[in-house]
Order: C-alpha cells, then structure tokens, then sequence
C-alpha cells in the first residue's frame, strides 16, 4: 500500500482509537446494548412462558358428561378438578381476578346431545362455555389444553398423533429448519449492523474535515488524491468492522437466551469452517463497498448533518435489500445478481445460512464488490479534486 | 536575481449561486475573480498582494498553492506549473490561510509528525526540525496539548509551523497577519523576514498597508481581479505613500465609485 495512504490510514485510525468516547459509542456501545437488550427480551420472555408453571389451578365444572370425566381426571397434576355448577357471580370474580380458576360449563346432557351426530349438524351442536381471565398465565395454559382436548373428543380421526416413540411427520431435520430461520434473518441483521458502523463515522470524516476545513489543510500536501480517497475508505471499512464484530459478538452471546437455547433447544446453527470462511469474505467485501458509498456521499455533502440527511434514504434501500430473503426460497443460482452490489453481500450470506454454500457466487461477489471500490475510490478523486465540490459553501 | 515564480495570464471566474448573487447585490450569473493576471517573484524577496476585500488576492494564491485551477493561464514555480504539476508545486510550497484548520482532536507533535510524513521528511530531519521550531514559537511547553484546548495564537502559530514542516522555497501566506493578536503578530512578520533571510521566496496577500511597508520587496496592487500596478515599492509609490498611492490607483480604476 502506498506510503501517504498508510499515513492517512494511521491518521485515522489514531483519530478514532484516541477519542474514547467515540470509540465507546461505536465499537463497545453497540455489542453491550444488544447484549444487554437482547438478554433483557429473552429473559421476559422465558419468564412469560415458564410463569406460572408448578401453579395449582382449579378447574369447576358444570353438568361434567360421563364419557368426559377420565379425561379431565387424567389431566395436568396441578389442575384440581371440582364438579360444581357455574354462576355469573363466579365468572364476574374471574373478571376481578378473586378467582383463580378455569370455569367449564356442558350443557346438560352433553353426551346424549352428541354421542352419534356428525359435525354437519353443527349448528344444532351443544355448546360448552370455558371461563377463565388470560393475564393468569397458569389459567391460559389450562384453557389452552381444555380446549385442544374438547376439540380432538369432537372428530371422528385425528391427524399426525404418534404411534411409536420418536416417530416423525416432517422430513425437516432440525438443521435444516435452524438454517432457514437463520437465512432469513441474519443477512438483514448483519448488513444493518456493518451499515450502523459506517453510518457512524463515514459523515464526520470528510464532510466534517470539510465542515471543520481540515481536508484543505490536507490538500495542500503533496499527497495524491487518489492516496487521500483509499485511506479514508479502508480506514472507515475498519473501523465500520469492528463496529460490525461488536454486534456480531453481542447478538451471538445474547442469542441463546434470547431464544432459549441456553435452556436445552437445539435450534440448528451448525455451519462448518468454509461457511465462516466465506462470511468473513462477503463481510469484507460489504462492508468495503458500504464505505466506499457512504464515502462519496458524505463528499459530496455540505456538513455532517448534510451528510447523514444524504445517507439516510441509502440505508434504507440496503435494509429493503436484507428484507428480500424472507420473501424467496434460498439464494438466487444466477450469477448476474451477485454483481449487484450490497444485494449480492445479501444472497451469499443467504447461501452460507441455508447450507447450500457455492464459491463461484462469493468469488462473483468479492471480485465485483472490489471493483466497485476501485470506481468509488476514482470518484471520490475526482471529488477531491473538483474544487466546487470542495470549497463550495 | 533568479526568477522563482512566474505567473502569466492567470484568470479565473467564478459561477455565482442565487445567494451570492445578493451578497454581492448583482444580477450577474458570473463573476471575474481574477483577470489576467502577470507577475513574478524572485527568489529570497517578499511579494506582497495588496488590494481591498473581494478584489481576487486569495484567489489568486489559491491558484498558486493548486487548490483551484484557473480557466486560462498559468503558473511556473520553482519550474513546475501549477496547471500541469500540482503535486510537484504542493511539495515545493507552504500555504497558510485562515481557511486551513488543524484537527482539533490531535497533538502539535502528532500534526508535525503527519504532515511531515505527508511531505516525504525523513523522521530524523523531521524530529530536529520540530525541535528548533516548536522551541522558535514556544510550542514546545504544549507539544502534548491537544489542539482544541491551545490559545487562538498559539493555535496560528502551530498552523505556521505545520505549513513548514517540509522547509519549503516558496511560502504562500494569505493574510498572515489576520485576526492574530499583536504580539502573535509580531512573531509571524519577525519570522517572515528571517526566512527572507534564509533565502525563501515569501507571496503574502494582505490590505494593510504598514505591512506591506514594512515587509514586502516588491509589491503588486490588485482591484477587482486586475492587476493595476507592479515592482519595488520606490517605483510604484511615486514619492506618495502606498496609502496615498493605492487610493490614487483606486480612484483611476473605479472612476470615484465606493
């Protein structure tokens, strides 16, 4: 790399190391918060789920058919049954939350009402009224496992119930289901996070070395344009990295909690050495590419504030692009789309997530994503040597 | 004595935007910046470009220094043109004006040591240079003082420093003087006559007569972007002052117009 580029390079980078507010706020703030963020939603919702658990619930009933007991009998241990009849009293405490209780009334003569009428009857059908409040979470859960069982006593057949231990209706494995989940989200998180990292310095360093008039001070030396325009783009795709690699980090350690795999659930994010091999390489690329773009934008604008107002309406077209793999079945096979830059970053990242990793995409993709940066850093020459875009006010 | 800038028909015009167009209260959609402009500077003297405000000086060292190109013309300094060489020029001049800012953020020894990089110096002649620099202006005691907490003279006098860092033949100074408290003021003339001594080529731009006065060898009076006279104080001043000559030129040009 040549020596005024390497200079700049250090330049920066001094910059951004030396400033440790900066520093905190775009490398450590990002991983900390969605740590801490994610963590927090996680928890939340463990405890949504698992409250309530263990939690001893009545359950009254009213005018219980013969043929219905065993089943209520044979239920959670938790749940007490008591055959009683049902008043409006009793479900206005429910309202109250006095009560804390499942209320199931039958009609009377429920099993001589059903026990041979087919469901094209439906509306002569007795109908069986289930009471209970679902902020209780112990009193939904019992409403749920009622009412599941009422509807499976009402067919004739029953779809998909296990014979034999293990046995298994779909083909899927748990990889596979992992993997799609994976591709689907990943792509738009992990270009969002790269992008917030550009976002987050791109601007202040050359719209405002133009605002402050540093760049002058710079163009003054000796130095080529072309040097000037490399080392601000290398240095804003290291420092976006590391931006990147913070909320990489944190999303990674708050993702078991987040979706409870620290509580046993294999949810399939199993991806060989190439698979991350190749995601470094279209992360390098992407973010290269997303520097180069933010660069020249922030070039062409006034200030800092002109800047961001710039590349605003840019994000966004990149986060419609991460949005795109939710709407296809795995990564596109032709090779034309892995030369549209920051959507092709997308598709091999959708490949890697989805196991159907190919190499010839992710050479298409680094070879082109580094050619658009040999025309950015050329464009942004000649912005630096364009004295309007320079020095207008 | 040796020519070591030639400046031959430089001219530059400039695109006014709707809101210079009523600074300047004018319907022009152009302006004439500088007009044709031809002079030179040998080496070891101090030439001063002296006109009012607005009448094409910083212009016309913006050219020189390579910031702007000009439309027609060019100039030869130190035998590289500022037209076709102008990375050659950059490493040949120090350029100083109030529109050239230091990172706030950084240290005088960092910035002496960057733009010294910038300029191909070697780290040894860098580091005795910034010595007997930095101990020239005082710099020294705040050397590890980021610039952002340094006094607005002491701030001018690092920006001094930094433009020199490559020892350059040629320094190009836009108002040296501007803004600067007297006794900052006071360093940076005493200064520049001593690199006079030293044998550098010194273009400055200023409105301040007593400057020109006191410092500058030649002189070349300037009034909306043409150069209107040129040479050795003694020749242009006709016995007058450079005040009294400078109105008289005013008065020929502008036709008693403000």
């Amino acid at each position: 790399m040549k020596s005024n580029t390497w200079t700049i390079i250090k330049k920066e980078f001094a910059r951004f190391f030396g400033d440790r507010q900066l520093l905190f706020t775009t490398v450590i703030m990002p991983g900390l918060l969605i740590y801490i963020i994610y963590s927090l939603m996680g928890t939340g919702i463990q405890s949504m789920i698992t409250k309530g658990a263990g939690e001893v619930v009545t359950m009254r009933v009213e005018n219980m058919p013969e043929s219905m007991a065993p089943l209520f009998g044979a239920m959670d241990s938790s749940l007490v049954v008591v055959q009683q009849p049902v008043t409006e009293a009793d479900i206005a405490m429910l309202e109250d939350k006095e009560l804390n209780a499942v209320l199931v009334r039958f009609p009377e003569g429920f099993d001589e009402l059903v026990i041979g009428k087919c469901e094209v009857e439906r509306e002569a059908l007795p109908n069986v009224e289930i009471y209970y409040n679902s902020t209780n979470n112990a009193a939904s859960r019992v409403y749920m496992a009622v009412s599941t069982m009422l509807g499976n006593y009402g067919r004739t057949f029953t779809v998909n119930v296990p014979q034999v231990e293990g046995q298994r209706f779909d083909q899927a494995t748990d990889d596979s289901i992992g993997a799609m989940i994976w591709s689907k989200i990943l792509p738009m998180l992990i270009m969002m996070m790269l992008f917030s990292g550009v976002m987050a310095i791109a601007p202040s360093s050359i719209a405002g070395e133009k605002e402050r008039g540093t760049i002058a001070t710079l163009l003054v030396t000796p130095m080529k344009r072309n040097e000037l325009a490399l080392g601000k783009i290398v240095s804003l795709s290291g420092i976006a990295l590391l931006s990147g690699i913070s909320s990489f980090i944190g999303i990674a350690l708050s993702l078991p909690k987040m979706v409870g795999m620290d509580e046993g659930v294999d949810l399939g994010f199993h991806y060989t050495t190439s698979d991350y091999v190749a995601l470094l390489l279209v992360i390098l690329a992407s973010v290269l590419i997303m520097a180069s773009a933010v660069s020249l934008l922030s070039a062409l604008a006034k200030d800092v504030k002109n800047a961001g107002t710039m590349v605003t309406p840019f994000m966004l077209v990149v986060m419609l692009a991460g949005l795109l793999p939710m709407f296809q079945d795995g990564a596109s096979a032709n090779l034309a789309v892995y030369l549209i830059p920051f959507y092709n970053g997308i598709e091999v990242m959708t490949a890697v997530f989805s196991h159907e990793l190919e190499w010839t995409p992710v050479v298409v993709t680094m070879a082109s994503d580094v050619v658009y940066t040999g025309i950015a850093v050329w464009a942004l020459t000649r912005l630096f040597n364009s004295e309007k875009v320079m020095f207008s006010k | 004595m040796e020519e070591i800038l030639k400046v031959e028909g430089l001219s530059k015009t400039f695109t006014l935007s709707r809101k210079q167009q009523k600074i300047e209260r004018t319907t022009a959609k152009r302006k004439v910046a500088v007009d044709n402009l031809t002079f030179s500077a040998a080496r070891g003297e101090i030439f001063g470009l002296l006109g009012p405000n607005g009448a094409g000086k910083t212009t016309t060292l913006r050219m020189l220094s390579t910031l702007i190109k000009p439309d027609s013309g060019d100039a030869v300094l130190d035998g590289c043109s500022v037209v076709r060489q102008p990375e050659e020029v950059r490493g040949k001049i120090g350029f100083l004006t109030s529109e050239l800012k230091l990172e706030d953020f950084f240290t005088p020894n960092y910035l002496f040591d960057f733009f010294s990089q910038l300029h191909g110096v070697d780290p040894n002649t860098t580091a005795a240079r910034k010595e007997r620099m930095f101990k020239r202006f005082g710099i020294d005691k705040f050397a590890e003082v980021k610039v952002a907490n340094l006094s607005t003279g002491m701030k001018q006098k690092l920006s001094l420093v930094i433009s020199l860092v490559h020892d350059p033949e040629v320094i190009i100074f836009d108002e040296p003087t501007n803004g600067l408290d007297v006794l900052t003021a006071r360093t940076v003339t005493d200064y520049l006559q001593e690199l006079r001594g030293e044998g550098k080529t010194i273009i400055l731009s200023t409105h301040i007569f007593s400057l020109v006065e006191r410092l500058c060898d030649r002189v070349g009076i300037i009034i909306d972007g043409r150069l209107v006279a040129c040479g050795a104080l003694s020749e242009i001043c006709n016995g007058l002052t450079i005040e009294d000559r400078f109105f008289e030129l005013y008065k020929e040009v502008k036709g008693g117009e403000e």
